[in-house]
């Protein structure tokens, strides 16, 4: 029955369908499951699912934004129950697009994938200005800064973001993405890592915290 | 009729400009700072990059209002200057185009999400670019432009504006990328149902632009080709872009990108230029290939 039910709930999650999602987790509630179970074991395999679609091109942005709200509205239910603990897992990222760029769809799908990756993400939104990143970096102890640029004009505030980190002696590991970016361009700028895609994120997330890699 | 549609009917296929952006960016305009904002501070550099590529053959040049909307200004403070910056940009554009030269209306996405997925309902995205497009006729531009389009609801939205709002041809365009499903826009929107929604909303031309670059052009344009009896147009990016001493570079320099604009125009567009990363030097190359092109289709 509860594995029947994880398995529905992964599969809400993987349809978009919100109304299925929350009903489903309100019962393995009730069933006495918890949080951290129904979240480790019914909505993060689903946004795993999502992930490797998304990256697969079997299904696109639209697709990814209903399953995540799908995810979202569980999780407002989890959250409350969930120990820190429960949500620290892997590490902390804090993510935003940088000064000068509002977009944010690219930086969204990559901060709910590594949130269903067991990150604990602190997303700044868009137009980030430097001072705003290493506040909360030292506010939240991040392990990891995660930036986000589509135009060619504001990727190289990265740079910037990049080089304050290191006059200021912040010991944190830096990760960039967005359409104009490469890892040529990582390099140049000194940044740990560059990902293609919000699935090739996470597994870098993972690589930078040295967490071993799940099979695929 | 429209001086523009009549010139493309007659067959001529028309050079459009190269990047406006990078092209900024190459002439001072600082990271993160408002593109659109330098057509009241700076008039002097747009109107060069305009002078610039008319100069290297441009039969069009684009105004620089892509952004030029409520939703994307409001980034900067500017929502309430749209009208103040479209009717700027096509001043400074008319300027100092030619006679029988052309000037088009930019006209690019909010950046915001649609609802059910986003925030913005249909009827605000309408009225945004209702107020864009109705500025730029004023202005006095020749055609809309509507590029850089990913969602199809949105590229609908802008050009149905266009079209009822003002009596100006309208190009649509979309950004295509080659992935495992073949080339789709970040939305999943393929080629044509691309072309399907540009045609029932009505616009005169139809195509392409930014991208990965001149090759995956070439694709999309053999695609599009046999699905419309519309003129295409094609803007490819320079390439990827590559960090090379504080700027970000494009890989692919006119001699690169030679023989490949010559491959769009023989897979049959109406209007050729560029995007990202293209810039007067890419434009003069592209111009001798035009020539080259139409003088062996005489």
């Amino acid at each position: 029955m509860i594995e029947e039910l994880l398995k529905e709930l992964s599969t809400a999650v993987i349809d978009g369908n919100k109304d299925k999602s929350l009903e489903i987790t309100n019962k393995l509630l009730e069933l006495g499951l918890s949080a951290k179970e129904i979240l480790d074991n019914g909505l993060l395999p689903g946004m795993d699912v999502v992930g490797v679609r998304f990256r697969d091109n079997i299904i696109f942005v639209p697709q990814v934004l209903i399953s995540a709200r799908a995810m979202k509205t569980s999780l407002a239910i989890l959250e409350p129950l969930l120990s820190k603990s429960d949500l620290r897992g892997s590490g902390t990222i804090v993510i935003g697009t940088v000064k000068g760029d509002i977009h944010d769809i690219g930086k969204n799908i990559v901060a709910m994938m590594l949130r269903s990756s067991g990150f604990s993400v602190i997303d700044l939104g868009i137009d980030t200005k430097v001072e705003k990143f290493l506040e909360a970096i030292k506010n939240e102890q991040a392990d990891i800064i995660g930036m986000s640029a589509l135009l060619t004009t504001t990727m190289g505030y990265m740079k910037t973001v990049i080089e304050r980190l290191k006059s200021e002696q912040i010991n944190i590991k830096t990760m960039i993405g967005g359409a104009p970016i490469s890892k040529a361009f990582a390099d140049q700028i000194n940044a740990d890592g560059y990902a293609k895609n919000a699935s090739d994120a996470v597994k870098l997330a993972k690589q930078l915290m040295g967490i071993a890699l799940r099979e695929e | 009729m429209n001086k523009f549609l009549e010139t493309l009917n007659t067959g001529k296929v028309l050079l459009c400009d190269g990047a406006m952006g990078t092209e900024l960016q190459k002439r001072g305009l600082p990271s993160g700072a408002c593109p659109e904002e330098f057509n009241i501070s700076h008039p002097e550099i747009i109107k060069e990059i305009h002078k610039d590529y008319f100069n290297a053959g441009s039969d069009i040049v684009e105004t620089n209002t892509f952004g030029a909307n409520r939703a994307r200004l409001k980034l900067h403070g500017y929502e309430d200057r749209v009208k103040e910056f479209c009717l700027a940009a096509t001043k400074i554009a008319r300027s100092v185009c030619p006679k029988g030269k052309f000037v088009a209306g930019s006209v690019g996405p909010t950046g915001e999400l649609l609802e059910p997925l986003g925030e913005l309902p249909e009827e605000e995205a309408y009225r945004i670019f209702s107020e864009q497009v109705k500025a730029l006729e004023e202005g006095g531009v020749d055609v809309i432009y509507i590029e850089t389009m990913m969602a199809a609801e949105e590229a609908v939205i802008a050009a149905r504006a266009a079209k009822e709002n003002t009596s100006l041809p309208v190009v649509g365009s979309m950004t295509f990328e080659l992935g495992k499903a073949g080339l789709r826009t970040m939305w999943g929107v393929d080629i044509k149902t691309a072309v399907e929604k540009y045609s029932e909303a009505g616009v005169d031309v139809i195509g392409a632009n930014c991208g990965k670059g001149f090759d995956e052009m070439i694709a999309i344009i053999k695609e599009m080709r046999p699905l419309t009896k519309k003129p295409i147009i094609a803007q490819s990016n320079a390439g990827i872009p590559e960090w090379i001493h504080g700027m970000s570079v494009y890989t692919e320099t006119p001699e690169v990108m030679a023989p490949k604009a010559e491959e769009i125009l023989n897979a049959g567009v109406n209007i050729i230029g560029g995007c990202c990363g293209t810039d007067p030097t890419h434009i003069k190359k592209m111009r001798e290939i035009l020539d080259r092109f139409e003088y062996n289709h005489i």
